[in-house]
């Protein structure tokens, strides 16, 4: 019998705002537990919340970019059910009037283009944290995510595989990041993602009882988490059984799916609206000051990448998909640097370090300004690009200067000719066997001559040097 | 000299003249706190006033109401004073940060003297709901002052302080304000914070002002209202002085009378009086006009869902986890959630949060809360209307005066009929105000003025003209031996 999959995914974005959804606490991560909490966040008695128009300007910017509506009047509801970590008591949502509603985002699997359509994306505020294993006999609670905006991206359910999904997040990161609407950190926390997965049989038109997988956190796991979960349910329905409507977490150690304790979750949550927040209005001078400030998407990054600077395509692509690099590589350009020579070290060299270290470039040792002075240097001929790769090395250890690195090392490439003459004339005395050959038309032997060269100045000579002078030493 | 049931322009004449010290006016406050067998306070704040007054004495602190003790309603937090909102789940819960009207009168330089009894979480109209036991009207001590303010009402009534803060979600100033025989005045939703107010039903809740008259209210709520970019349904409007419009010519002025309130039903002595207050008002030249307000009978029905619905959500977080009361011996956190609550709140409350808890649930939200929501609608356009015909509508406070404590605690249908004459402003968010116009079975009774909104300083004039010419708010209870 074969089964089709139907996924519809809700990811969680955390919205890069300084402060809170509803209060002027900090929301930066990792702080000691409870000290980025105001009075609102505490929930203490009396206290209101106030809307943080930053975050409405990135819900916005978002649903911009999804080609989705805008709702210039959106509303909070308040979504009812007790939690430790829900100092309130409820949390501060928006059911009934999203700011943003529709639109799509295109995705890439394997080659075949494919558009999911978005639903909505709501704001709300995200709760605490319950910390169970920090003490033996108590649970404690840590506030200090009580607050942050939200944005709930919610998708149709439209989505036929886990490598669809994967794909659709890695779309969806993609774009936030770009948009800076969220950091897109998925170990921090800041995209996690809810999937609702069913199946059925190829062409029933009624939908599968669904399962929800709750807050995975990795491109990994989600593959793993939707694949996990479609050969569960086919074995549920091939052994004659029904498949129940529950919430299941990812155990990534286990690589398995597990209903959660469903008692917590037979919620009616009491849906109404806040009494506390007015509808939030988005004025045409604000959403035009939003269109105005609008980022550069990475498609017409690399279309621009390659009419203006005449780079690959290749290397224009990989580039413009990542915010992180298309940062750095304009900022190399701003100080005249030659746009194919850093686009081919970004891509290259840097490209292959940062996947053996598994971080982005602004996580690592080079600075632009040191990017910066090692391009000038290849250009001005004080190093060849072979020693750039040594030296980009020794920062990536280091971060130390790079003008000090050839200096200290000796790494200035020998332009000198009468130098260079004479470590010609040596390679050619002590070489005279492949001299004949070459005279006599063996012209591959030219190569071998140039990497004789190079071994005896240690890679320093200038190569175009060394041609010229070789071609003349060998021909006459 | 003695202090009681002096006004406060009265008080702030004595200071200015150097008759009387702050510190003489303090201490002779707690002298008359102490024996008053009202139980108008919960919590006292003896020797901090005592400091403000020397403050004051000393040339420190200058201000509108610079010296003059007052008197707080306990469901506004204040900095490092008790705040019990009337309940045992918030018995020992200090704030540490003060409401914006709080703020706005200490920085006025009024001195707080405490905070006043109420019903638990403002819920109830008579004051026995409180955990800090009944509070006792000062013209008969076996009946109630009213509620939910009783405590402020109660207090100003006595002359323990000449002005009093409350908040009024259905008629928690006017009714007691009506039942003690004072002035009290609640102003347009949004033009007083909230910040700080511990929320009943947030889109109703409203700070305002008791006092012996109608002019003294007019100078509190010149420091009790302002715009406060911490609430987000807070009226950015200018405000005026709410002093300046009280002596304007009433000639030629109208008065709505609500065709479908009917008085004839009522007390002979309430019909009475309310005959003759129309006879003061047409005395002074203005015009009585009946205007037909078809929806307001909706408006008990539509309170005891909006209410209770925003009170079952905004009471959430009294959930002995974070502050106030917890429950000893809970073996696991549902058992804290239900231990807590049901051991901390009183049932006036718990029966408010099933009521609400039952309106917005799954199923029933169309058939209650919509419905309610709309039907708030329509009272509000028929106040809109009506305010086409008439400057202002009047009518009495409340059905009847004082009742004997513990009359109607077994019947909370009967107890939610006493804000019959009331609630239709909360539900409408438009100003309104009761000032004493006689009595009935011996105890006072009160007027209610309602304005169009934000035009509180049309019903001050009025109340001050009407003032001006009856003797209704001069009369005080006797307090016999006690004091």
């Amino acid at each position: 019998m074969s089964w089709e999959t139907v996924i519809g995914l809700e990811v969680h974005a955390q919205l890069s705002t300084n402060t809170k959804l509803f209060s002027s606490a900090s929301t930066k991560f990792g702080s000691e537990p409870n000290t980025q909490v105001d009075l609102v966040d505490l929930g203490l008695p009396g206290v209101l919340p106030v809307v943080n128009k930053d975050a409405f300007k990135k819900a916005i910017r978002f649903g911009l970019a999804i080609d989705a509506d805008i709702n210039q009047e959106s509303s909070f509801d308040r979504k009812n059910y007790f939690y430790p970590d829900l100092p309130k008591g409820y949390q501060i949502t928006q059911m009934t009037k999203p700011i943003v509603e529709g639109g799509s985002i295109d995705i890439d699997v394997d080659g075949d283009k494919k558009t999911i359509n978005i639903t909505r994306a709501h704001l709300e505020e995200d709760a605490g944290k319950s910390i169970h294993d920090a003490y033996p006999d108590k649970s404690v609670i840590d506030l200090n995510r009580a607050g942050t905006p939200l944005l709930e991206i919610v998708s149709e359910p439209e989505i036929s595989s886990a490598k669809e999904a994967v794909s659709y997040m890695k779309a969806l990161h993609q774009l936030v990041t770009f948009l800076d609407v969220c950091d897109g950190d998925m170990s921090q926390g800041s995209l996690r993602c809810d999937a609702n997965v069913s199946i059925r049989k190829v062409g029933d038109p009624e939908l599968g009882t669904r399962t929800e997988i709750k807050n995975i956190n990795s491109f990994r796991f989600i593959e793993k988490a939707i694949n996990f979960e479609i050969k569960r349910q086919i074995k549920v329905l091939e052994s004659g059984k029904k498949v129940t409507q529950e919430t299941r977490l990812y155990d990534s150690g286990k690589d398995e799916t597990r209903p959660m304790r469903s008692k917590e979750f037979a919620n009616d949550y009491r849906y109404f609206p806040d009494p506390d927040l007015l509808p939030v209005v988005i004025s045409d001078d604000e959403m035009e000051e939003i269109r105005s400030t609008f980022p550069e998407l990475p498609a017409d990054k690399s279309r621009r990448y390659i009419s203006e600077f005449q780079i690959d395509e290749s290397e224009a692509e990989i580039i413009s998909s990542s915010r992180e690099l298309s940062i750095f590589f304009e900022v190399a350009l701003e100080s005249k640097n030659d746009p194919k020579l850093a686009a081919n070290l970004i891509v290259g060299e840097i490209g292959s370090l940062l996947n053996k270290d598994n971080i982005k470039i602004d996580e690592s040792k080079l600075s632009s300004d040191n990017f910066n002075i090692l391009l000038q240097r290849i250009s001005d001929g004080t190093i060849s690009k072979k020693i750039a790769k040594t030296i980009l090395a020794a920062i990536w250890e280091t971060g130390r200067n790079a003008d000090e690195i050839i200096n200290e090392q000796g790494l200035v490439q020998i332009q000198d000719e009468n130098l260079l003459e004479e470590v010609i004339t040596k390679v050619i005395k002590s070489n005279t066997k492949q001299v004949e050959d070459f005279k006599n038309g063996k012209d591959k032997l030219f190569g071998f001559f140039v990497g004789q060269v190079m071994k005896e100045t240690q890679g320093k000579a200038n190569p175009k040097a060394v041609n010229d002078l070789l071609k003349k030493a060998l021909n006459s | 000299m003695s202090i009681r049931f002096k006004t406060l322009a009265e008080l702030k004449r004595l200071l200015e003249n150097k008759e009387i010290s702050s510190y003489e006016l303090v201490n002779e406050t707690f002298k008359n706190i102490s024996s008053s067998k009202t139980n108008s306070f919960i919590t006292l704040d003896e020797e901090s006033a005592l400091n403000k007054a020397k403050d004051f004495d000393e040339g420190k602190v200058d201000g509108d109401l610079a010296g003059i003790p007052i008197a707080q309603k306990d469901l506004f937090c204040t900095k490092n004073l008790r705040t019990t909102c009337g309940s045992k789940i918030l018995e020992n819960f200090i704030p540490p940060y003060d409401a914006t009207v709080v703020d706005n009168l200490s920085a006025a330089g009024s001195i707080c003297v405490g905070k006043t009894n109420m019903d638990e979480f403002a819920m109830g109209s008579s004051n026995e709901t409180s955990y800090y036991g009944t509070v006792r009207n000062p013209w008969d001590l076996e009946r109630v002052p009213g509620g939910s303010s009783g405590g402020s009402a109660a207090a100003v009534s006595e002359g323990l302080v000449c002005a009093a803060t409350g908040t009024d979600t259905g008629g928690s100033i006017r009714q007691p304000a009506a039942l003690c025989g004072i002035t009290g005045i609640k102003p347009t939703y949004g033009r007083a914070s909230r910040w700080g107010m511990i929320a009943f039903a947030s889109s109703l809740d409203q700070a305002g002002a008791f006092a012996r008259n109608a002019e003294d209210c007019a100078l509190l709520l010149n420091h009790i209202c302002s715009h406060d970019s911490k609430d987000s349904t807070s009226i950015s409007d200018e405000q005026e002085n709410y002093l300046d419009n009280i002596n304007n010519d009433l000639k030629g002025k109208k008065i709505g009378i609500i065709k479908e309130f009917d008085i004839s039903s009522l007390n002979k002595e309430v019909q009475d009086s309310f005959e003759h207050s129309k006879k003061i008002f047409e005395d002074l030249g203005a015009n009585f006009v009946e205007v037909s307000m078809p929806n307001i009978k909706l408006s008990v029905p539509t309170y005891y869902v909006v209410a209770p619905a925003e009170c079952s959500s905004n009471l959430s977080r009294f959930d002995g986890v974070k502050y106030g009361y917890r429950a000893k011996n809970a073996e696991n956190l549902e058992e804290l959630y239900i231990k807590s609550r049901s051991e901390g709140f009183g049932d006036e409350v718990k029966r408010r949060i099933l009521i609400g808890t039952y309106v917005l649930s799954a199923g029933f939200y169309d058939a209650y809360y919509k419905k309610a929501q709309q039907s708030r609608r329509m009272i509000k356009n028929d106040f809109v209307d009506a305010f086409n015909e008439v400057d202002i509508i009047m009518s009495p406070s409340s059905p009847s005066s004082a009742f004997k404590i513990g009359s109607k605690t077994e019947d909370p249908i009967e107890m939610y009929l006493e804000d019959l004459f009331t609630i239709s402003s909360n539900l409408a968010g438009v100003p309104a105000m009761s000032i004493p116009h006689g009595f009935a079975k011996g105890l006072p009774i009160g007027l209610q003025l309602i304005g169009n909104y934000l035009q509180e300083s049309n019903i001050l004039n009025f109340a001050h003209q009407y003032q001006k010419n009856s003797d209704w708010h001069l009369k005080t209870p006797n307090l016999g031996e006690s004091s």
